[in-house]
């Protein structure tokens, strides 16, 4: 693994934000954690997240929590490429020189960025997962689309190969995915992700609703792909327990609004909004 | 006398704490408190409970955010960093080269083996996982931490052996400031006297030390410095050091 603390960003988010709805000038204005709310009482626009910033340093674990509805997930969408915001943008080390912004590019860069360059793993399994297909089709369809002239043996190889890295028995690789277990399923995710090596992994509560013994399988499988090779990983999750073993930086998400950020054990053992103290006190462990 | 290096000195530290969940209560547990730390120092915070010696060792590791005042590290490559107000980047690189600290409890991932515990720190470093392993495994050994538990997990184990494994991921990677919140409360003599002869090894290699014991007797052949905490405590320790009096190491006081 590369040693850690390179200077510059592999990824930076620039005063990114997001409305769903007509939108109108008092928006941003009226909602947010002081005003308790996310959606805008003018227009009823709901104002997903507004203003966040932030840069991923190579082999960075950062994590961003927040409770349901504080816009984190749509938030990783957006960095994902897969919606694009209403106002800011989004830059890529290995992009340009770090000079383009992502959200301005093509459909057909951004498809190209979002299979090479950055990895997602949903909560839900149905999000990212084709259910019509086998176990092994769905871990070699990014690597299809990544190749121009796809050389079925090394595919096959390939997939197995990822297979094996994750700990899923080969001999199912296939079978339909409909019939794997909730843990398995995020191991085809996370199989899936790292076909084509991304350079940024972005984790949207990949661990919620396993139980606690695939949860802690899981997050240690995680744990040694960060090792191995050391990729900077976004962790979105509502639950503190994850959040303060795998990261080293935190976000915290209220009503679409970073209220506070830092390093993660002083987030947890000297939280300063009212809103992270709250968090805190309320966990269970 | 050629005076030493001060690595770390506390200029005026004050820590709060406002709880906005009891009415906006504020808790100040630190006021105007200042105390220097010696390059090769084994320096001791003393004081009643409560009286925020673990709070001192958190606002110099960033684990808290400071209210007030200074914490001028002066780092290996010789700059001056104000750990109370530096960016946290630069917080991440010294927890990661310079600084370590040993909590009072441990937290780590469930499910991970206590050889990984310990050598994650050098795998953050660069090392490659087996080098990092064998690096842990020697410590381990040395700490006479049963060979069988290596490859178990911590959650399992005993408190004096998740002490030892808590010591063991500090003391790995070797820093030049080690803070330290009563590593050796729960452990046996016989542990205590391998624990004390690996730091006055360390110390001999440059590591220099900020503590908080409980019980000052087993480690009084490796302080240097002992820095009281709360208005008290000097003349109780006064006291307590006339009474012992009989080849007791040099003591300096903090102000």
């Amino acid at each position: 693994m590369a040693s850690r603390g390179q200077c510059s960003p592999v990824l930076r988010v620039d005063n990114v934000g997001k409305i769903y709805g007509p939108g109108c000038p008092y928006c941003v204005e009226l909602t947010g954690p002081e005003h308790g709310r996310n959606v805008c009482p003018k227009c009823l626009s709901i104002v997903a997240f507004h203003g966040i910033s932030f840069e991923l340093f190579e082999t960075e674990v950062l994590g961003i929590v927040g409770e349901s509805g504080s816009g984190k997930s749509s938030l990783l969408r957006c960095l994902h490429l897969d919606e694009d915001p209403c106002s800011g943008s989004l830059y890529h080390k290995e992009v340009d020189n770090g000079r383009r912004d992502l959200f301005t590019c093509s459909w057909q860069q951004k498809r190209t960025i979002r299979t090479r360059l950055l990895a997602v793993v949903y909560q839900s399994p149905h999000l990212g997962l084709r259910m019509g297909l086998t176990a092994g089709a769905n871990v070699a369809e990014p690597l299809l689309v990544n190749h121009h002239r796809p050389n079925f043996g090394a595919i096959r190889a390939r997939v197995m190969d990822l297979f094996n890295r994750v700990e899923l028995p080969t001999d199912r690789a296939d079978c339909p995915i409909r019939s794997f277990s909730g843990g398995m399923q995020q191991r085809v995710q996370i199989a899936r992700a790292l076909a084509c090596n991304p350079s940024v992994l972005l984790l949207d509560e990949p661990t919620s609703g396993l139980d606690v013994s695939v949860q802690a399988s899981v997050l240690d499988l995680i744990r040694r792909i960060q090792w191995d090779t050391g990729l900077p990983v976004v962790i979105v999750s509502h639950d503190l327990g994850v959040i303060r073993l795998l990261t080293t930086r935190t976000l915290v998400m209220r009503f679409g609004r970073v209220v506070e950020a830092g390093l993660t054990d002083q987030i947890l053992s000297d939280p300063q909004h009212p809103y992270t103290q709250q968090l805190v006190a309320s966990a269970l462990t | 006398m050629k005076r030493k290096a001060t690595i770390l000195s506390v200029r005026n530290l004050k820590k709060s704490f406002k709880i906005h969940l009891l009415g906006e209560l504020t808790v100040n547990t630190i006021e105007n408190f200042s105390f220097d730390v010696d390059e090769g120092d084994f320096a001791v915070l003393v004081g009643p409970s409560g009286i925020g010696k673990s709070t001192v060792l958190n606002c110099i590791f960033r684990t808290y955010l400071v209210t007030g005042g200074n914490i001028i590290y002066s780092s290996r490559d010789g700059s001056q960093l104000d750990l109370a107000s530096c960016d946290e980047r630069t917080i991440m690189r010294l927890r990661n080269t310079e600084m370590a600290y040993v909590t009072q409890f441990l937290h780590c991932q469930p499910r991970m083996a206590a050889e990984l515990v310990v050598a994650a720190p050098r795998v953050a470093q660069g090392l490659s996982l087996e080098q990092a392993l064998q690096e842990a495994r020697e410590l381990m050994e040395r700490m006479a931490l049963p060979r069988e538990l290596w490859r178990a997990f911590p959650a399992t184990f005993s408190g004096g052996e998740r002490q030892r494994v808590n010591l063991a991921r500090a003391l790995i990677s070797k820093p030049r400031l080690l803070l330290m919140d009563e590593p050796i409360a729960s452990l046996d003599p016989k542990s205590i006297a391998t624990v004390v002869d690996i730091l006055k090894e360390m110390r001999q290699k440059g590591t220099t030390f900020l503590s908080v014991f409980h019980e000052l007797g087993p480690i009084k052949s490796l302080v240097t410095k002992v820095i009281p905490l709360g208005s008290r405590s000097l003349q109780d320790l006064e006291a307590n050091q006339r009474k012992r009096n009989s080849g007791s190491p040099e003591v300096t006081f903090g102000r």
